[in-house]
């Protein structure tokens, strides 16, 4: 191969130690002798705890609700599908903020759905972790709803044909061909939706509060640590830091064959 | 048992229009050029498309008739569906895929396994009941294709160019074999090529589909006999052209005259076959009255023999040996003497 050319190495490289000084500066700044201290401390065990749980359910919910919404996308032609494809991706655009006061307006305790919730059925969101997984859910859904509608998209529809043609009603080509075939993507869209809901930080401060032990999650905790403890939220940064990593890495071994 | 189906449908610019009816127990292929809506056809027979009028009945059961507004669903009509390429499914192995349409059909899991599997035993696969899909070679996922469509029992069975992922040296067995297995299939066959080795070879009766429209229905003799399109001309190697009966001789309507023994009056169709067309260097001498001289357009070899398209005053293509080929120095873009029998043209009404 031909040598590259000086100046885009020098820019991939000031691009690369873009990414590479911030953490190393994290990881020099950590006091690492209080580490295991820090790491047991109740606020961090509850953010973790509130973080991996929400983040998970979200996920969940995400790929139980996205996946209908996808498949309708993908393959019920109907007046305004475009209109509703712009609806699903717009949460990708928005400041997650935005998104947290649109949420207060319609499922807060004062919002258009939220009190029928709250008077019908005595559900409040509001500094609850079900509120957090709404939130989450929120700017999580699009990823898992784009990435399975591109993959329905790219199917063969012609393996829907042969099982309809061997006797199989909608319902079970959908379970036993598409979901199996679209399994997959599935599983991508839900850890990317996983990923993008255990980093929320804007729509769930503002939708389900800022409360220790209940709606506080890892990212809130590093912003609400750094306004009184530097070092707690360097170490709960380094906690997030690790988890992204080891995603990553089991992210990569799975895609790696097909890349 | 057999198939009556009027088909009217509209699949994107394609206007089908045609008419099939096939008895139990009969091969009937489709061909045409591409686009001419042979695929449509099945899928609309399959009730993978919706008719827009006409009706389809399958012994006796009325399967679609938009008039009545009745439509069975795919998954209701007893059809089997070989699709071109086969699309097996790929997360499945083999076994489950022929016992597919089995479990669709409330079979249990177990009764569904027992009959794929002698269905693979059938077809010589078993071995490969237990492997995906995707280790299998074209003339395997073939026969698992056939395999699964057969296993439901249906009373139709559809093929769409069961043979054209095959690579050429596999094609001629594979073939042999389809048609022993189409012949313990006792219900209606329909099978769409574009291939003609493979529709001579398979069908009791050829249906050609151009444009939407079945152009002509007829034997495999009958067909190669006297097309009826320059599309089945073609197909069987035939030199043919269209003008007006003129008793002794036929004024073809792209210019000049052919003397012929015999030609009914009125609009007829004059078929060649090439060999019997000769080439000269010089205007002939002789018994041949039909000479004219044109430009070689253009050489093939096939086989051991070399077909010479000639642009002329009236187009033609000859067969010759290669042989003749050196002889005559024949090369392209020279001009060239031809020469027909008039005994050699078969005249027919069009």
């Amino acid at each position: 191969m031909r040598r590259p050319p000086r100046a885009l190495v020098l820019l991939a490289a000031l691009a690369a130690s873009f990414f590479a000084v911030p953490l190393a500066a994290l990881a020099w700044r950590a006091p690492w002798a209080s580490l295991p201290e820090v790491l047991t401390t109740e606020v961090v065990g509850s953010a973790l705890r509130i973080s991996l749980v929400s983040s998970l359910a979200a996920s969940a919910l995400s790929a139980f609700l996205g996946l209908p919404l996808a498949w309708v996308l993908a393959r019920v032609p109907f007046p305004g599908r475009s209109v509703l494809r712009a609806l699903v991706t717009l949460p990708l655009v928005l400041p997650p903020v935005v998104g947290g006061v649109a949420l207060l307006l319609a499922l807060g305790r004062l919002g258009l759905v939220g009190r029928a919730l709250e008077s019908f059925f005595g559900v409040t969101l509001f500094g609850t972790l079900p509120g957090v997984i709404v939130a989450e859910t929120f700017v999580a859904m699009p990823f898992l709803v784009l990435t399975v509608e591109g993959a329905l998209k790219g199917l063969d529809p012609r393996y829907e044909d042969a099982a309809a043609t061997l006797g199989a009603s909608r319902g079970l080509v959908f379970w036993k061909i598409t979901l199996p075939l679209a399994a997959p993507s599935v599983a991508a869209g839900a850890v990317l939706a996983w990923a993008r809901a255990l980093g929320e930080f804007g729509a769930t401060i503002t939708f389900a509060g800022n409360l220790p032990g209940e709606t506080q999650t890892m990212p809130i905790a590093v912003y609400t640590a750094l306004l009184r403890d530097v070092d707690a939220a360097i170490v709960l940064s380094l906690v997030l830091v690790a988890v992204s990593l080891l995603v990553l890495v089991t992210l990569r071994e799975r895609w790696a064959p097909q890349a | 048992m057999s198939l009556e189906a009027r088909v009217r449908a509209r699949a994107g610019s394609l206007a089908l229009d045609a008419d099939v009816r096939a008895a139990a127990g009969e091969t009937v292929v489709l061909v045409g050029p591409n686009g001419a809506g042979k695929t449509t056809l099945l899928r609309v027979l399959a009730g993978l498309l919706p008719l827009s009028a006409g009706r389809v009945t399958l012994d006796g059961e009325v399967l679609e008739d938009p008039a009545a507004r009745r439509r069975l669903p795919p998954e209701r009509r007893s059809i089997g569906f070989v699709f071109q390429d086969y699309v097996l499914f790929p997360h499945l192995s083999v076994l489950d895929n022929v016992a597919f349409g089995l479990r669709a059909r409330g079979c249990s899991k177990d009764q569904a396994r027992a009959e794929a599997q002698e269905w693979l035993e059938r077809m010589g696969i078993a071995s490969y009941a237990s492997e995906r899909p995707r280790v299998l070679s074209g003339g395997q996922a073939q026969k698992v294709a056939l395999a699964r469509a057969l296993a439901t029992r249906p009373r139709l069975l559809l093929l769409d160019e069961p043979l054209a992922a095959l690579d050429a040296g596999a094609r001629a067995e594979v073939r042999r074999e389809l048609k022993a297995s189409l012949g313990r299939f006792d219900g209606v066959r329909l099978v769409v090529t574009h291939d003609p080795v493979e529709a001579m070879a398979l069908a009791d009766r050829v249906l050609v589909l151009e444009d939407g429209k079945v152009a002509q229905e007829g034997t495999p003799s009958e067909l190669s006999a006297h097309p009826r399109s320059s599309y089945i001309a073609e197909l069987v190697g035939l030199n043919l052209w269209r003008g007006r009966g003129l008793g002794d001789r036929v004024r073809l309507d792209s210019g000049g005259e052919m003397l012929v023994s015999h030609a009914p009056v009125g609009e007829v169709y004059a078929a060649l076959h090439p060999r019997a067309v000769s080439l000269y260097r010089r205007p002939a001498e002789g018994s041949p009255r039909n000479v004219w001289s044109g430009r070689i357009a253009g050489l093939e070899g096939e086989g051991g023999r070399v077909r010479v398209r000639v642009e002329g005053s009236i187009p033609v293509v000859a067969e010759v040996t290669p042989a003749a080929v050196a002889e005559l120095s024949l090369i392209e873009g020279e001009e060239i003497w031809v020469s027909i029998k008039a005994t050699e043209v078969s005249v027919y009404p069009a």
